[in-house]
């Protein structure tokens, strides 16, 4: 009796000891996992693609990445239906972008509203984050230089070369607010070497505003306002104001919208806007964006 | 007195002695791979945490799906926005037992195949995987290796039209975690 009572808290111990035995698996993956835990997490795809609308979004294409750029801007919708409501009218930009690193990117474009080519590259200072690194902004800077290959309207003038070109700055801070909402400021600092009249600014200066917020999976909507500083813009010019769709698919990004602006490079569409939106001075336009990995990502 | 003491002794110390060992790793390979006529698409996993209980057969595998690294950069963007969902489903998990784990002896070195059954947690959904691996024994460190199949629509992962040929419906797994630590 006495040793049948033994028997019976051996086997309640090593059943206890068996059962403690199966819980150390789990507890061990518990362990690993808090301990790896502290890991920074960086914000990925604020924006569907590098463009906002018209102008540049805190995203970069990857490393060895191009991004192959068409965009047209059709004529005003005000045109009438003469005018199959500016879709007699179109013009174009084509561009090439790349990423040599993940942070540094280039770009090159040319128009054919004003027959501009414009060049860039966009370098992101820094990431947002959360984890072990806290940031709360992404911010790039990209300087653009635009040059205007028109003709000159007076020949017999002295004309200089420098006279057609533009040279634009900006800032971009922007922020992933959730897996939905993104907003950006774009802070803009624009040069120019020739202006029309002498009453007008050589240094002209916009704020810019943009966000997108996600429709579904693959589809967001967009909208990018530049506010130039009034005794900083050329005369006679209004703000740009677009809203457009993003949509996604494998390889492309089709971006869909209606802007009061007629030109695609940031010197045209940030200080040269005439339309207004009230009067219906509206373009629909397009972007195709097609990313091609040609060179190697890590 | 003193004989059941002794018996009790030894059922004790025969308890605590059979103390297993549980052998893991915190840098386990997963990758996986879908091959169409279009596409293949490949990711391959490096920071993968992976216990083996060697008395209980237990095997668990943990990882970030953040962890996944493609060759292309818009792939691995796509993979953790649109499909996987990493931001809504940050980890996949798998909870499982290696059948008969008392037949294989760490401490001669060949090559076990072993059948692992358990539950697969990916994308929020979890479901009953059985497979076929094996577990290798070379100079006291154990490997476990598998390649099986699953179905992305049984996790609710959902192909859109557009890339329905780039995508296969079912795409291999495949592990290879060397346990070089143990407690």
């Amino acid at each position: 009796m006495h040793l049948r009572k033994i028997f019976f808290i051996a086997a309640v111990f090593s059943i206890l000891q068996y059962s403690a035995l199966a819980q150390d698996t789990t507890d061990i993956m518990k362990m690993l996992e808090s301990d790896i835990e502290e890991t920074t997490d960086y914000a990925t795809a604020t924006f569907k693609t590098t463009r906002l609308v018209n102008g540049h979004t805190v995203e970069n294409v990857g490393k060895g990445v191009m991004d192959v750029k068409i965009s047209h801007r059709f004529g005003k919708v005000n045109g009438g239906g003469y005018e199959l409501f500016g879709l007699d009218n179109a013009t174009m930009r084509m561009g090439f972008d790349y990423g040599i690193t993940n942070y540094l990117m280039v770009g090159i474009g040319r128009s054919t509203y004003q027959k501009t080519y414009d060049a860039f590259f966009k370098v992101k200072l820094l990431r947002q984050s959360k984890g072990k690194r806290n940031m709360p902004l992404t911010l790039s800077y990209v300087p653009t230089i635009a040059l205007k290959t028109l003709k000159f309207e007076d020949p017999a003038r002295k004309n200089y070369f420098t006279s057609r070109l533009v040279f634009t700055h900006q800032l971009l801070i922007g922020r992933k607010f959730s897996e939905q909402t993104s907003l950006q400021l774009m802070p803009t600092y624009t040069h120019r070497n020739l202006v029309q009249l002498a009453a007008e600014p050589n240094d002209l200066i916009a704020i810019g505003i943009g966000g997108r917020q996600k429709l579904s999976k693959r589809i967001s909507l967009n909208f990018e306002y530049y506010y130039q500083l009034p005794d900083y813009k050329l005369l006679n010019t209004t703000n740009s104001l677009s809203v457009g769709f993003d949509i996604e698919t494998g390889g492309h990004v089709f971006q869909l919208h209606f802007t009061n602006s007629q030109g695609m490079s940031e010197r045209t569409f940030i200080t040269e806007t005439v339309g207004d939106w009230g009067k219906g001075d509206v373009y629909f336009g397009f972007n195709i964006s097609r990313v091609f990995t040609i060179g190697k990502n890590h | 007195m003193k004989r059941s003491f002794f018996i009790v002794a030894v059922i004790l110390l025969s308890v605590t002695a059979a103390n297993a060992q549980k052998l893991y790793t915190k840098n386990g390979l997963i990758g996986f791979f879908s091959s169409t006529k279009m596409e293949d698409i490949k990711a391959d996993n490096n920071q993968v945490l992976c216990v083996l209980n060697t008395q209980t057969g237990e095997l668990q595998f943990s990882l970030h799906n953040k962890g996944f690294h493609f060759a292309k950069a818009l792939m691995e963007e796509h993979f953790n926005e649109n499909y996987i969902e990493s931001t809504k489903f940050p980890k996949s998990t798998f909870k499982g037992t290696v059948a008969d784990i008392s037949k294989i002896d760490l401490s001669k070195d060949g090559t076990y195949p072993v059948k692992v059954t358990g539950d697969l947690t990916m994308h929020g959904v979890t479901k009953s995987v059985a497979a076929a691996g094996n577990i290798t024994v070379k100079g006291g460190k154990a490997t476990a290796s598998s390649k099986f199949m699953v179905k992305l629509a049984d996790y609710n992962i959902a192909i859109p039209g557009a890339v329905k040929n780039n995508i296969a419906e079912s795409i291999e797994i495949n592990v290879n975690c060397t346990l070089d630590q143990k407690m």
